[in-house]
């Protein structure tokens, strides 16, 4: 492999982890932007939906399959059941523990949300997988399980060339692409998205004129908790690796590139994620990969120190 | 005595009721069976309470959140392993290194701390989160330095005047961490009624307000910062001295933060004696009733150990959460609140009754 092949491909995987990356990021960067928390739950919600991914595709017998098709109509139940599972818990996980403590000091809904995450790696940790085997005695509940190829595993650029580039990464971009693009329509075109940045911009205005601003809030969390969803069954069918503990490491990920962008800002998740996404694949392979994590969270810390409001994010001053 | 008297007392005089019944614990321990007997086990509960004491310096008193804790208690254990461990050149005893371990904690809180203490809360949070993420990684591949997964062993135990602790007698290493921790007890408790402990009150109820009278905030929060390292590393080194081996860096992780943290909340914000009650609370639920719950229904063959979920330590995550998520809505002062943080709340509390009032009678 030459050079340039080799960061070719490691230009294609990078992209692709960062569009699923940036899906996660949005849902951080719009609660943010609404509620003003970092929600410490999210990641976790995302490693749920991966492990409910990989259920169905028990349930379904997916993993049965002996050549996968090239595009697996399998998809579309997984699309289907994992984010309505995400969004739902997310409304839920706000209704219940963030919602009472709104008026709060601001410590107190952070320390909930991160009650929150214990609870959810916990369930993960329980969850069986594939079949569920976890209450029959699963031994191996806490190793990583692997998630089964879905989807055509054959080159498309032939089976002599040297990068590699399947159906599985064109999938990551054909569905995260649209519900971005669905996404930034929503936020920009229709009521709920005008009431959103309302909400986001002074809550009390917003309230003053007349929009219901507790539900408004619960939108934000559906939606964020469904792009979460839908990167869980991109993210596991891509990697083939899911264990119970991705939430924290994807999630903080996911939150780098949130803040990268500048927080709060939509457009900003998707430039930060792909940016996370390439600078992960390059230091795997020119640093080293027990270096990447250190490489990403001292991005992290640089640049909150030193542009807190990130790439595309406006200074905005602290209100007094 | 009216019952309000008496639960006066408990509360004011909780430092002194702990301190009493930790001395004489060993001793009613002795008279229980075998199996039950636990004060050899309350070792971590003194080490891992002075962690939360650090983190009470920097969450309790000055209000900033750092999730990042684990990072110089692993700092704390690593220089420690390298300054007593005989494979290293310096060979100290733990009388020299341990003062020398507090030394470098404070110097990397204030390292650390310089480039992040200007951060809002929550970023704050996050980047220190990072801190404490990166650090283990940079402990496990530096291990030409720390010996990587294996840390660094073995380790002498302390030596005071011609009595040689060790890990078979640990009655002596009970008084010995208990002492240590009440002189850090003092240390705190003076601290808070200090100017600097004023003024990170000041900043943690006002930071505007209190940078008008005077207060420079950056100063100050990283003061406290480092006050909050020193301490942790404090606590790593004991433990690294306790166990005789750092232990693998991996040890040193975000669920480490998240009980020093669990400590605090649920002991009482900014309040020592609540900390403390907070450490007993949370190791004794983590390090002694889990684990011998565990093993006692294993004994009895009443559990299936290779099952996750008939284990009940691996239920441990569920309950800190939900004690967490519990805490923050019904009880957000914690068991033992500081009278300041709780005035606070309860004000915002009538504030809020009374607006619903309003909004009834309307």
């Amino acid at each position: 492999m030459s050079n340039t092949e080799v960061l070719l491909q490691q230009l294609i995987i990078g992209l692709s982890n960062g569009m699923i990356i940036a899906l996660i990021a949005l849902g951080y960067t719009m609660v943010y932007g609404i509620v003003e928390l970092i929600n410490f739950a999210h990641g976790d919600l995302f490693m749920l939906g991966a492990f409910l991914a990989l259920t169905v595709v028990g349930a379904l017998g997916l993993d049965a399959i002996p050549e996968p098709a090239l595009l697996s109509w399998g998809f579309i139940p997984l699309l289907i059941i994992v984010p309505l599972f995400c969004a739902t818990l997310n409304w839920s996980i706000d209704r219940l523990a963030y919602r009472p403590l709104r008026d709060a000091p601001r410590l107190a809904p952070l320390v909930s949300a991160i009650g929150v995450s214990f609870v959810l790696i916990n369930i993960g940790l329980f969850w069986g997988g594939l079949r569920m085997d976890v209450f029959n005695g699963g031994v191996a509940a806490a190793s990583p399980k692997d998630f089964p190829w879905i989807v055509s595993s054959a080159n498309l650029l032939g089976p002599d060339s040297n990068i590699i580039l399947t159906w599985n990464e064109l999938l990551v971009f054909a569905i995260t692409v649209p519900l971005m693009i669905g996404l930034s329509v929503l936020v920009k075109f229709t009521r709920l998205g005008k009431a959103m940045r309302a909400v986001a911009q002074n809550p009390t205005a917003a309230r003053l004129m007349g929009i219901d601003v507790d539900r408004v809030i619960g939108a934000t969390f559906l939606i964020g908790g469904a792009l979460a969803g839908a990167a869980a069954v991109v993210y596991s069918s891509y990697n083939h690796t899911i264990y119970f503990q991705m939430g924290f490491r994807v999630g903080m990920d996911a939150f780098t590139a949130a803040v990268l962008g500048g927080i709060g800002n939509l457009p900003g998740a998707l430039v930060g994620g792909l940016v996370i996404g390439v600078i992960r694949a390059m230091s795997d392979q020119y640093i080293a990969t027990e270096w990447t994590n250190v490489v990403v969270f001292a991005i992290l810390i640089v640049v909150l120190t030193f542009r807190p409001s990130g790439i595309l994010g406006a200074t905005v001053r602290e209100k007094v | 005595m009216p019952a309000g008297g008496i639960r006066r007392i408990l509360v004011l005089r909780a430092g002194w009721i702990l301190l009493a019944i930790a001395l004489v614990l060993p001793v009613f321990d002795s008279f229980l069976p075998r199996e039950f007997q636990f004060a050899g086990l309350m070792r971590p509960i003194f080490i891992l309470a002075i962690l939360g004491l650090g983190l009470n310096v920097v969450t309790g008193y000055t209000g900033l959140l750092n999730l990042g804790l684990a990072a110089f208690m692993a700092i704390g254990a690593y220089s420690y392993g390298i300054l007593t461990c005989d494979i290293y050149p310096y060979q100290l005893s733990f009388w020299t290194a341990l003062p020398l371990t507090i030394c470098i904690g404070a110097t990397a809180g204030i390292v650390l701390g310089l480039p992040t203490i200007r951060l809002r809360g929550d970023y704050l949070a996050i980047v220190t989160l990072g801190l404490g993420e990166i650090m283990q990684d940079t402990l496990k591949n530096l291990d030409g330095i720390t010996q990587g997964t294996q840390g660094i062993n073995p380790l002498p135990a302390p030596r005071l005047f011609n009595y040689q602790f060790s890990p078979e007698n640990w009655i002596p290493w009970y008084y010995l961490l208990l002492a240590i921790l009440a002189v850090v007890v003092l240390f705190c408790r003076n601290l808070e009624h200090s100017r600097v402990g004023r003024s990170w009150i000041a900043i943690r109820e006002d930071e505007i307000a209190a940078t008008c009278m005077g207060i420079n905030p950056v100063k100050v929060k990283l003061l406290a910062f480092s006050v909050g390292a020193e301490l942790a590393a404090m606590s790593g080194g004991l433990w690294a001295a306790y166990l005789g081996s750092t232990g693998e860096p991996g040890n040193y992780d975000f669920q480490i933060s998240i009980i020093a943290l669990c400590m605090v909340i649920i002991g009482g914000m900014g309040n020592i004696s609540g900390v403390l009650l907070g450490a007993v609370v949370m190791i004794g639920f983590n390090s002694i009733l889990l684990v011998k719950v565990t093993t006692i229904l294993a004994q009895k063959g009443l559990i299936d150990t290779q099952n996750v979920i008939t284990v009940p330590s691996n239920w441990k995550y569920m309950v800190f959460g939900f004690a967490l998520i519990l805490t923050m809505r019904f009880k957000p002062e914690g068991l033992l609140p500081s009278r300041q943080i709780k005035a606070e709340l309860h004000e915002m509390d009538e504030d809020r009754r009374a607006l619903k009032k309003k909004a009834g009678t309307k």
